[in-house]
């Protein structure tokens, strides 16, 4: 649960999650962000809208699913790195994971990395398809990773180079 | 004798911005700073800030202390003085003794004061507190972030407020092991963002657990092991719920309280105030203190954020020039427009406990 350990519970994830329908249609933003907290910069940074702009600095956000192009330049912006982007019509098999990822050694793009879910529990292996680190996003890298389609809501972060504990 | 228009104690975001918006007025500012550049706790944040574009949301909080930084010292209104520390303000005349670089003396009169000290950490009781490697987190930020020296291997972080967490998450960042945070709170105090941040690393967050004690190493008599037990809903330890970390570092992050001695020294009315973290100064809504020409912002008016300590700034700042006749018409709307915007940042379910304080404060 969110407010004792920090991992979203499926009944408070399940409203940010995307209908099948839309997951059909490309790449889209899911923001994981549940607390009324004094920030807005996401919805600065989308340019097509599709974050609502804020009436109340504390509003959540909330995607317009028709707008988002799942272009993704909303999260690096996200100071709660709370901001993913997944394209479940990446390829047969597989979804396309983008996700904020400010550790060193940064992955190159074909490696193979583990992939971890919200508790930072190891559930398997993907590919590294993409490393975005401009100045854009000014030293937090977007990584995008390919994993098994059935772990597209299941993967936010990866680890590179084996477990180091 | 040193003599200063408006003198601004403190070159953290509150006095940052305090300095800029007396400055933008055309009053002189002095800004004295204990430290040897300006910056505050922001010199030791490298990760980005939340609140809006107006207090440079999204931007590390490394990099707005160094673009307010540069402003205040393009700018020719204002005079820094680093390494310089208050220790004295005397109230009979007026004049603040300042302590430059640990040997010359200064005293320094001036017709406004703006403080902007900052706070200070709180500590926790437990046995065997003072081990080597029991670290304030605010001290394992500057061994990390300004000195780049790991603080040791596997550490036990004690606070889930978000300095517990961001400092966890910096910890993780420089390849330290955080084997668990434990807040003795039954819920996360920190904001949710940070708390999934280190969740996703696998760091575990405990709450309800507070720490038993702490045991040396025999042969070094440093931090070896630390042992924590499940505290129940009246607070009080539950014996039999024991679990033992073996680390080397214990990172305490329980909290800050106003650093406001000058404030005592002046004589401003003070009050207790647990919401904002202690002994805080009664002031009015230009931010002047009950001791006339006296202004306060930032944590040492009320422990809160950078994003209102800028704010609290520039409200002082304003205020205090504005008192000395400074003003080319804009001070009305420019004093306007910083008041809704601290309104706004406060407005939330996560200000509820700043708006209860200051409301405490103001009956
Ligand atoms: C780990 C951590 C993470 C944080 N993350 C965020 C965040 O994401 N967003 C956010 O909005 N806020 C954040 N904050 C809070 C924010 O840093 C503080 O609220 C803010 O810095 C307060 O500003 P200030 O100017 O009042 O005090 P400070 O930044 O503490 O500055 C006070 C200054 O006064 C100087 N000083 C003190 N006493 C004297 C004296 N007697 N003489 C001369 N100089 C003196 C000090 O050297 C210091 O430079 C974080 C804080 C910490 C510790
Ligand atoms: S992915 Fe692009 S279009 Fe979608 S919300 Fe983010 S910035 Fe906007
Ligand atoms: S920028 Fe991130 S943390 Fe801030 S409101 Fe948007 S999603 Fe939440």
């Amino acid at each position: 649960m969110l407010a004792t350990n920090g991992i979203p519970t499926a009944e408070e994830l399940a409203p940010r999650i995307p209908p099948a329908e839309r997951l059909k249609k490309g790449p889209v933003a899911i923001i994981e962000c549940f607390q009324k907290i004094p920030c807005n910069p996401c919805s600065t940074a989308c340019k097509t809208g599709a974050i609502e702009k804020f009436e109340d600095i504390n509003d959540l956000p909330s995607v317009d699913l028709e707008k988002c192009t799942g272009c993704g330049l909303c999260i690096s912006k996200c100071p709660g790195l709370a901001i993913f982007v997944v394209d479940e019509t990446y390829s047969e098999m597989e979804a396309a994971v983008s996700l904020p990822f400010e550790f060193l050694p940064l992955p190159a793009e074909g490696e193979e990395v583990d992939v971890l879910d919200r508790s930072g529990k190891t559930v398997g292996r993907g590919k590294v398809i993409r490393v975005r680190n401009g100045k854009y996003e000014d030293r937090t890298p977007v990584v995008t990773v390919a994993v098994p389609k059935e772990l597209s809501m299941v993967v936010r972060n990866i680890r590179v180079g084996g477990d180091r504990r | 004798m040193k003599h200063a228009e408006i003198a601004v104690i403190g070159g953290g975001p509150a006095g940052l911005m305090a300095a800029l918006a007396a400055a933008e007025m055309g009053a002189k500012v002095t800004l004295v700073d204990r430290n040897s550049r300006l910056g505050g706790q922001l010199v030791k944040q490298t990760h980005k800030f939340f609140g809006s574009e107006k207090e440079y949301a999204s931007i590390r909080g490394i990099d707005i202390g160094r673009i307010l930084a540069t402003e205040v010292h393009k700018n020719p209104n204002i005079e820094t003085m680093l390494n310089s520390t208050v220790v004295a303000y005397y109230p009979d005349d007026g004049v603040l003794g300042i302590e430059v670089e640990e040997k010359k003396w200064v005293k320094m009169k001036a017709e406004r004061i703006v403080v902007a000290t900052g706070a200070s950490e709180k500590y926790l009781l437990f046995e065997n507190n003072d081990l080597p490697g029991i670290y304030g987190a605010g001290a394992v930020q500057t061994l990390m972030n300004e000195h780049g020296v790991v603080p040791g291997k596997n550490v036990l972080m004690v606070g889930a407020g978000n300095i517990g967490l961001i400092v966890s998450y910096q910890l993780m960042q420089a390849g330290v092991n955080v084997k668990a945070i434990i807040d003795a709170a039954p819920s996360i105090g920190g904001y949710w963002v940070h708390a999934s941040k280190v969740a996703r690393l696998g760091v575990p967050i405990l709450t309800s657990y507070t720490v038993k004690a702490a045991y040396p190493n025999e042969m070094t008599g440093a931090l070896e092991r630390a042992v924590i037990w499940r505290v129940d809903d009246r607070w009080q330890p539950v014996p039999g719920t024991e679990k033992v970390f073996n680390v080397d570092v214990m990172c305490i992050a329980v909290g800050l309280s106003p650093l406001a001695e000058l404030l005592w020294q002046a004589g401003c009315k003070m009050m207790y105030v647990p919401e904002l973290g202690g002994h805080v100064p009664v002031r009015n809504d230009n931010m002047e203190t009950t001791v006339s020409g006296i202004y306060v912002a930032g944590d040492v008016a009320g422990v809160e954020e950078a994003s209102s300590a800028m704010m609290e700034g520039r409200l002082a700042g304003l205020s205090a020039a504005k008192s000395l006749g400074y003003d080319d018409g804009t001070y009305e709307e420019k004093k306007a427009e910083a008041l809704k915007e601290l309104e706004n940042l406060r407005s939330g379910p996560v200000g509820g406990k700043i708006r209860k304080g200051l409301a405490q404060l103001a009956s």
